[in-house]
């Protein structure tokens, strides 16, 4: 148990590292980007609360095919990245985060599973069920939005 | 065959997987940004309701390419599903039909069980489970282990980062518990 704010709190864990401000249109490419990952979710039908069930009753190779080599083309990009210190696009460094280790990461990974197989979503796929018509789903969302700020609430008395 | 044909296909996991994986040198080399959405839910708490909490002390607005990206995202979901619509019959594995019949899953026409998520289940039980208490659980243990699939399946491992393996375990756990262990009774209530 931890009584103090830890510093870990002021980060985020997907944070942005670019030193260079960006105008509010310069992000509309991240939401071209965010785009072209909904389109993919849809047609690989990840979004499927059937596809999760398949997952989690071992009767379809498909997830693990598409989380698998997902993290071998993310695991071969980072090393170049790294390898080659290829820059960004405005000339900067890559930078790179190491997790630290904490029992957050068991007893809400523990969880976030739980949630995972009702819902048959992760937060991803949430919000492109919500584009796809499943209108049902905000209510998900929201609930999974009031959840983040009872973790925030709750978090100095929860263990880490 | 034409190539819009092909692309309204499902597309299989070998075609899926690598795209999502380009994901992650995408958004670092286009603005040096760390893969990773559940961090949006945060930002949303951070931007909407603070509540003086240290946990959404935070500048939010500098992350706030995490909210383009997952407006993007219920976007192209929008477009994917009515622009590049699957022309055949869902297929899902035989076996899981059969359990999933058992369980009292009628209809599997659409990607998502109409049995479950349908508007009008919204006040009620089924609902609050599937709904409310499943969403709930999602955004307290997604924040809890710092992540989620993104952030630490993909983002994490391809960053050889050992606790983003923990935590890829427990989801995976947590997973299969609710699958096999829950879920079962869960349907017994309606």
């Amino acid at each position: 148990m931890q009584n103090t704010v830890s510093p870990d709190a002021l980060v985020c864990d997907a944070p942005n590292d670019m030193k260079k401000a960006e105008s509010g249109l310069a992000n509309l490419k991240y939401l071209v980007v965010g785009v072209l990952f909904g389109i993919v979710f849809v047609k690989a039908e990840i979004i499927s609360w059937f596809r999760i069930q398949e997952m989690f009753r071992l009767q379809s190779f498909h997830m693990y095919g598409v989380i698998g080599s997902a993290v071998v083309v993310g695991m071969v990009s980072v090393w170049l990245i790294k390898r080659f210190d290829i820059k960004t696009l405005s000339g900067e460094r890559v930078e790179f985060h190491p997790k630290t280790f904490n029992k957050g990461q068991i007893y809400g990974g523990l969880l976030f599973g739980l949630g995972w197989a009702i819902t048959g979503a992760c937060p991803g796929p949430l919000f492109a069920q919500i584009g796809s018509g499943y209108v049902v789903v905000i209510a998900t969302l929201l609930s999974a939005v009031a959840g983040t700020w009872v973790y925030g609430y709750l978090r100095e008395k929860l263990p880490h | 065959m034409e190539f819009i044909d092909l692309i309204r296909k499902p597309w299989p996991w070998y075609v899926a997987g690598p795209l999502i994986g380009l994901t992650v040198p995408t958004l670092l080399l286009i603005g040096n940004k760390s893969f990773g959405i559940s961090s949006s839910l945060r930002h949303l708490c951070a931007a909407c309701l603070p509540a003086n909490i240290p946990f959404f002390q935070y500048n939010w607005k500098k992350e706030i390419w995490n909210l383009f990206f997952v407006a993007g995202t219920v976007l192209g979901g929008f477009l994917a599903t009515h622009f590049l619509e699957n022309p055949d019959a869902f297929q899902l594995s035989a076996a899981t039909v059969t359990e999933l019949k058992a369980l009292g899953i009628r209809d599997f026409s659409g990607l998502m069980p109409a049995d479950l998520f349908d508007t009008a289940n919204l006040f009620t039980l089924k609902g609050l489970v599937f709904f409310v208490f499943g969403g709930f659980l999602v955004g307290f243990g997604t924040r809890w282990a710092g992540g989620c699939t993104s952030g630490h399946a993909i983002m994490g491992l391809s960053n050889l980062q050992w606790p983003s393996l923990v935590a890829t375990c427990c989801f995976m756990v947590g997973g299969f518990t609710m699958t096999h262990l829950i879920l079962p009774h869960l349907m017994k209530l309606f």
